[in-house]
């Protein structure tokens, strides 16, 4: 068949052109609002609603009237399947759902193009405007998909957190064959290739690649991750958008494209990395070896602290700076956190929480966990807030959060994470490390901070340890 | 047409760049999971597919059935999650001055 979307889709339908138009007009609408906490609820429910009527929009185009009960039953299995997982996911498996939720969107896209392709005998006889923008959708689409159910099982712990894969150059070598595997088959489908394995190995090649791009990609690169799929997912829906001939998905796709690109620069910036050297393979050998050789020269100088011993010292101080990461997330101790800043704040102790940018797995991971436990928003600090304050902080408690905090990024060359922006915990009186043990992070990097004088370490589960001194601090 | 669409998408760009430069670190996991939700309007993209052709093959239905499930997972999981996650950030601003001892 001659696919005759474009031609259809212009065929007097000013109507339902109109709702499109007020729909993407509602996510626009609905996006403005997400940039204040106040307003935020209000502009998530509206973008709902521009959704809605793109939806309904979209059956009333004329030529629609097949397949009724199969549409009603994938928005009936989709409705059934998402509801639920979106209403029981525990704020701290956010990121790992995001993902998932982002995956099955670029997975729709991929397989979108695919039904396109052989239904329309491979293309045959389709102008360049539909098929370029449907292959990138298929190639986008797929990468995606794959990649963000890496990402879901890495950060579900299905999957190791540390980088998989070909040690250095191997690996950028095979993803680079993969890369002129999938342009390849997409050159011969526009060139007017019409054979199915083509489509087949073009989304084949793609899937590879987006596992080979995020496998050796390390648990604390995610962020960067998450929101970089975020975007292709959002690009491709343009791309599909622009085959369509719809305007409701190019606009969409495109401000989320968009909004996906400015989120990812600010998390690679947060980390001083380049966006590239992060997709081709991270922290991963490099950093392990400088971390190994750190180990050595440190060990046996780390000093344990008790839970009553940690509770005194805050007990008497005036600001005491919380610097939550990752392993509050993992102990879900957020609510035990601020049961321990209510304990403080009754003995009239300042408490402030120092939220570094890409602590956690998801941009603003932190914050969402903190707002859960209603910790107050005035007492979020960002980083280039709360890094002056450290001189007159007496007491920061880390937890959970690791290459964060680790002053080698500022002072030593050598380290993997040298030039990333940090807290500077160290700059504080003294310093309180929760931690389960002395293993490093996830990028596998010694902690300088550990062995400074003014630290000491208690070890333990974040929470319990929490729960503790909120118990000794009620008992003082 | 397609050079008019070409323009939609490069000024949706521009705008989609100077709306969501504005949002403040805070609220960047909603962002996320919030604009996550609005690209499955893919989902729209299936049933136009599926609804507009009278004789597909059996095996395309099936992967538009299943492209329209994904979608709409995606959707409906976005808006709902970004949802939840808002709520706790709405009471914020308002019940600051004595924090009651309420979680949830």
């Amino acid at each position: 068949m001659t696919l005759p979307l474009a031609s259809s889709f212009v065929r007097d339908q000013d109507f339902i052109n109109a709702l499109y138009i007020v729909a993407f007009g509602l996510f626009i609408f609905g996006l403005m609002g997400l940039t204040g906490p106040r307003t935020a609820v209000r502009g998530n429910r509206i973008a709902a609603v521009g959704m809605l009527l793109a939806i309904v929009a979209t059956f009333l185009l004329p030529g629609m009237g097949h397949n009724w009960a199969l549409i009603a039953a994938g928005l009936v299995v989709g409705t059934v399947v998402g509801v639920p997982a979106a209403r029981q996911v525990k704020m701290t498996a956010m990121p790992q759902m995001v993902a998932l939720f982002n995956g099955v969107g670029g997975g729709a896209i991929a397989l979108i193009a695919w039904a396109e392709f052989i239904e329309s005998s491979g293309y045959d006889g389709d102008p360049l405007t539909f098929v370029i923008p449907s292959l990138f959708g298929a190639i986008v689409g797929s990468i995606s998909f794959w990649g963000s159910l890496i990402a879901f099982g890495k950060l579900q712990e299905v999957l190791p957190g540390r980088p998989i894969g070909l040690k250095g150059v191997g690996q950028q070598l095979l993803n680079l064959a993969l890369l002129l595997v999938t342009i390849g088959c997409a050159a011969a489908i526009a060139a007017g290739g019409t054979a199915g394995w083509l489509m087949v190995a073009l989304l084949v090649a793609a899937a590879a690649l987006g596992l080979f791009v995020v496998l050796p990609i390390g648990g604390a690169d995610m962020p960067v991750v998450i929101s970089l799929l975020n975007a292709f997912t959002g690009l491709s829906a343009a791309a599909t958008g622009l085959a369509l001939n719809n305007t409701a998905l190019i606009v969409a796709g495109m401000i989320v494209g968009a909004s996906g690109t400015i989120l990812t620069r600010l998390m690679a910036s947060a980390m001083n990395r380049s966006i590239p050297s992060i997709i081709a393979g991270g922290f991963g050998g490099g950093g392990a070896v400088a971390g190994a050789s750190g180990a050595g020269e440190h060990a046996g100088s780390v000093r344990a602290t008790s839970a009553a011993d940690a509770a005194i010292q805050m007990a008497y101080a005036r600001l005491v700076v919380i610097v939550p990461g990752y392993g509050m997330a993992v102990a879900q101790a957020q609510h035990a956190v601020r049961e321990m800043a209510t304990e403080l704040e009754k003995r009239g102790v300042e408490v402030k929480y120092a939220i570094h940018p890409v602590a956690g797995r998801m941009p603003g991971h932190m914050n969402v966990l903190l707002a859960e436990a209603d910790v107050p928003y005035e007492q979020l600090k960002e980083m280039d807030e709360i890094n002056p304050e450290f001189t007159r902080t007496d007491v920061a408690v880390v937890i959970g959060a690791n290459d964060v905090t680790n002053p080698a990024a500022k002072t030593n060359p050598q380290s993997p994470i040298y030039g990333m922006p940090i807290l500077n915990v160290n700059h504080a009186k003294s310093v309180i490390v929760l931690k389960r043990s002395m293993n490093p992070g996830f990028a596998g990097i010694e902690n300088e901070l550990y062995y400074e004088p003014m630290t000491s370490m208690l070890f333990g589960d974040a929470k319990a340890s929490v729960g503790q001194i909120t118990q000794e601090l009620a008992a003082l | 047409m397609f050079v008019t669409n070409l323009a939609i998408l490069v000024v949706s760009g521009f705008l989609g760049y100077a709306v969501i430069s504005k949002v403040p670190n805070t609220l960047h996991t909603p962002l996320m999971s919030g604009t996550n939700a609005i690209h499955g309007i893919v989902v729209v993209g299936g049933i136009f597919v599926l609804g507009f052709y009278p004789d597909l093959g059996a095996f395309t239905k099936v992967i538009l059935v299943v492209a329209i499930v994904f979608g709409t997972i995606n959707v409906v999981g976005g808006f709902l999650v970004t949802d939840r996650m808002l709520e706790m950030f709405k009471a914020k601003p308002t019940a600051k001055p004595d924090e009651p001892e309420d979680k949830q």
